[in-house]
């Protein structure tokens, strides 16, 4: 058979296609979705009964307070107060108890290389390097963020999230872009690479890509216990875990902020246009299973976080181990780098060892924290870290942090560029280098002028 | 189709965003076109159809209306173009 | 090959966790499953492999997930589709339950919810609703597993073509009707039994361009199976 021969008799037979339906005078579609309708009626007539009404009407009653004019808005505020307040006031106990525990699983070890004879640098390299970023990123990570989502799981589960949609649709109008954005971004809160992909399920392309592009201003999985840590080193003097996640919902609130105002720039510059359509389905809310969806999603982020820290916090451990102890000229080739930040880190009120962290730590966030713990700790003298006191007084005396630079930090993480996997992740789904590239380069700019412009002030006007 | 309608009953007529919360109408027809046109049709809104106008959201748009026994929310633009009988 | 389609947040991801035992996200709003997703399920020796597709309103295809949704049980002709419909919300979930019913006869639908439809007093009378559309039809309550046994069963019955299955066929209006019946005959002799020629004629009539861009890459296949070129060309 010749090539194209069957594909010449299909442009015969849309010949006669136009010919049946000349300029689409049968409206087809709308007879088609009409005549189905109208069978389905008939369908559910004698088959589909209603007896009465419930005798309560929960869904109106929740979505009355949850969606009106005076308590829509506090309403969600409170409740991402309250969520971030149990997080916060629940995580430190149990952190402290692992921080602890690794503290002493660490002497141990290092105990039986000792026995073994073991070289130094083995005991450097795996125990000072490999074990002790892993058991930092589980001890700091893990205990919020199994606090944290199955409360998040709950709100998802009894249908929370797409009111919040509905409620928030009009800023993003406002922006240029669509309410289901918000769900993408609650996504992020998981993981900034779930988030992106969770922008499928925005049609238009261009209120699609601002989505993904502006994913990064959710702190996610690996940012959020970043955040709480410096948010408790902040409000250390008053030890109180209410005040520390006021700063936390302030933070992500920045975020939000953030995601609108870039959104909004996005769609008057690089992605002109106008909001598309916006349908969305309220439905019902349900009663979450309360046990079911604990365990489940507590299990679920162990497992998510233990992964990451095999897969990132380990090799990362060894390479900042080797950096720390390889010297040229008799400094570290850690402290080459954090020297020569050093001005940069400083214009933006934080400080070179930051800034590396912040730069080795483009894999994965999660192990920002462990980096720059490690390289103060390889440059200052041995201190045992098993409390937030101990680290403040790593941070503090040994390494001149203000307020100003604990609020740098916490703003360089929300806003700096996403992560490899997620950078990844949005080229897969964009499918274009230049976007993944802006996609890093959008946040990172307003993270330095963000940092600067406080830092700047800050010092200008003689608050720190 | 639906503007020569407009014109014959004018009074009775009126777009779903018009439609007051409470309120229920039945759809008389749909302005839209194209993929928000067959998006509308999919959830049911053929001629025809009841809906009930349920809420507002608290910054002012959009609105969530009853269609099928599901809740649906359309902005403003969306639910200018069903058109419906009251 | 087993698919589940059906609308948004109808419980097809809990459907697919409670048969395959794995654990496919799932959450109480619509366009939570983004991804399609594959496990597998074993009934009296035969296995079976399950894909969990995104929710869609239609076949017609107006968004990405939809066409997805839409190639998938059009062009790879699953052994069964299983359709997951929401109890509470019957008449909307018809609309795309019908138009599968177009596309292929190997259909069980799986009305779950009803644990909520209950609540809300409504009442549902299945064996009638089997009886008027022609193929099974099975209540369930996925999150709490009921009624999941029967429907492995209907599901490796209809796939395994142990139930015959006469599903109802929309008659639309006289106009198109004609149309279909003039084109069908045609479409035949070009594509023979690889698609449903009645669905293929609607929605060719409809000028649908993704169903024409599959029919004419379908075709180039057909034409020259080596050739790569005419696929990116008519692609
Ligand atoms: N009460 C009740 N809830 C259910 C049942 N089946 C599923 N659900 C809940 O319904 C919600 C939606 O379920 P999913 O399985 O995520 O729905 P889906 O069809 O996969 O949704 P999409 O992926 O968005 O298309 C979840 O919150 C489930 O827990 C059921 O039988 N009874
Ligand atoms: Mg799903």
């Amino acid at each position: 058979m010749s090539r194209g021969s069957l594909s010449a008799d299909l442009n015969e037979l849309m010949q006669e296609v136009n010919r049946l339906n000349p300029g689409s005078s049968l409206k087809l579609n709308d007879s088609i979705v009409c005549t189905i309708y109208s069978r389905a009626e008939e369908i559910t007539g004698g088959i589909v009964l209603r007896r009465g009404k419930p005798k309560f009407d929960w869904d109106k009653k929740l979505d009355d307070v949850i969606t009106s004019r005076v308590f829509g808005f506090p309403s969600m505020l409170l409740l991402l107060a309250v969520i971030f307040w149990i997080t916060v006031a629940g995580a430190n106990i149990p952190s402290e108890m692992m921080a602890t525990a690794f503290f002493w699983g660490q002497e141990r070890l290092t105990a039986l290389l000792h026995w073994l004879h073991a070289p130094a640098w083995v005991n450097g390299f795996f125990v000072e390097g490999i074990y002790r970023c892993l058991a930092w990123v589980v001890s700091v990570m893990l205990p919020p963020m199994a606090i944290f989502f199955p409360c998040f799981t709950l709100l998802e589960d009894m249908g929370y999230l797409p009111r919040i949609a509905f409620n928030l649709d009009n800023l993003f109008k406002k922006a240029g872009t669509h309410g289901k954005q918000s769900l993408t971004m609650s996504m992020g809160f998981g993981c900034n690479a779930a988030g992106v992909i969770a922008c499928r399920i925005i049609e238009s392309p261009r209120e699609r890509l601002i989505a993904m592009l502006t994913n990064n201003f959710v702190p996610c999985n690996g940012r959020f216990p970043t955040l709480i840590a410096l948010a408790g080193l902040l409000v250390m003097g008053m030890a109180t875990s209410l005040s520390a996640s006021f700063i936390v919902v302030g933070v992500v609130l920045t975020g939000i902020m953030t995601t609108l105002v870039v959104s909004w720039l996005l769609s008057k510059t690089l992605l002109k246009g106008v909001p598309s359509s916006f349908t969305l389905e309220l439905p019902p809310y349900r009663k979450p299973q309360l046990g079911r969806i604990i365990t489940r999603s507590i299990f679920d982020r162990t497992l998510f976080v233990l992964r990451r820290a095999v897969l990132v916090a380990a090799p990362a451990g060894a390479v900042i181990w080797l950096l720390a102890n390889v010297h040229i000229g008799g400094v570290s080739i850690l402290a080459h780098g954090a020297n020569w930040l050093h001005p940069f880190g400083q214009l933006l009120g934080m400080d070179g060892y930051i800034l590396m962290a912040f730069l080795l730590g483009l894999p994965a966030n999660e192990i920002v924290i462990p980096i720059l713990l490690m390289s103060y700790m390889a440059t200052g003298t041995m201190i045992e870290l098993d409390s937030l006191e101990a680290l403040r007084q790593l941070f503090v005396a040994e390494h001149g942090w203000t307020w100003l630079t604990a609020v740098c930090m916490m703003l360089f993480s929300l806003l700096h560029y996403p992560c490899g996997t997620t950078l990844w992740t949005i080229f897969k789904e964009s499918g274009s280098l230049k976007w993944t590239a802006l996609a890093a380069l959008i946040p990172l700019g307003i993270a330095v002028i963000v940092c600067f412009v406080l830092a700047q002030s800050a010092r200008l006007l003689g608050w720190v | 189709m639906g503007n020569r309608q407009l014109d014959n009953q004018a009074d009775k007529i009126i777009s779903l965003y018009d439609l007051p919360v409470g309120r229920s109408a039945t759809v008389s027809s749909i302005q839209a076109e194209g993929i928000i046109r067959r998006r509308m049709l999919d959830l049911g809104l053929v001629p025809g159809t009841r809906v009930e106008a349920l809420r507002i959201s608290p910054a002012g748009d959009p609105k969530a209306y009853r269609i099928r026994g599901a809740v649906i929310a359309f902005r403003k633009e969306e639910a200018y173009q069903i058109l419906i009988n009251l | 090959m087993i698919a589940l389609a059906g609308n948004p947040n109808t419980g097809k991801s809990t459907v697919f966790n409670a048969l395959t035992g794995l654990n496919q996200h799932t959450g109480n709003w619509p366009g939570k499953t983004v991804l399609r997703a594959a496990g597998r399920f074993i009934h009296h020796g035969l296995t079976f492999k399950l894909i969990d597709l995104p929710g869609t309103y239609s076949l017609m295809a107006n968004s990405v997930e939809e066409q997805l949704a839409r190639d998938f049980l059009c062009f790879e002709r699953p052994d069964a589709t299983v359709v997951v419909l929401d109890a509470t919300c019957m008449e909307r979930n018809l609309n795309l339950a019908l138009q599968v019913l177009e596309t292929t006869p190997r259909v069980v639908l799986c009305v779950n919810l009803i644990d909520e439809a209950e609540r809300k007093k409504i009442y549902i009378d299945y064996r009638a609703l089997a009886v008027k559309l022609g193929v099974p039809v099975v209540p369930t309550s996925a999150r709490n597993g009921t009624g999941l046994d029967r429907l492995v069963e209907n599901i490796s019955g209809v796939a395994t073509g142990r139930i015959e299955t006469k599903p109802y066929i929309i008659q639309y209006k006289e106009e198109i009707e004609e149309a279909v019946r003039r084109l069908e005959p045609k479409l035949k002799k070009l594509v023979g039994d690889a698609f449903n020629t009645r669905w293929l004629a609607l929605r060719l009539l409809d000028k649908d361009q993704a169903v024409i861009a599959a029919v004419e890459q379908w075709l180039a296949r057909q034409d020259d199976p080596a050739a790569g070129m005419a696929e990116v060309i008519l692609a």
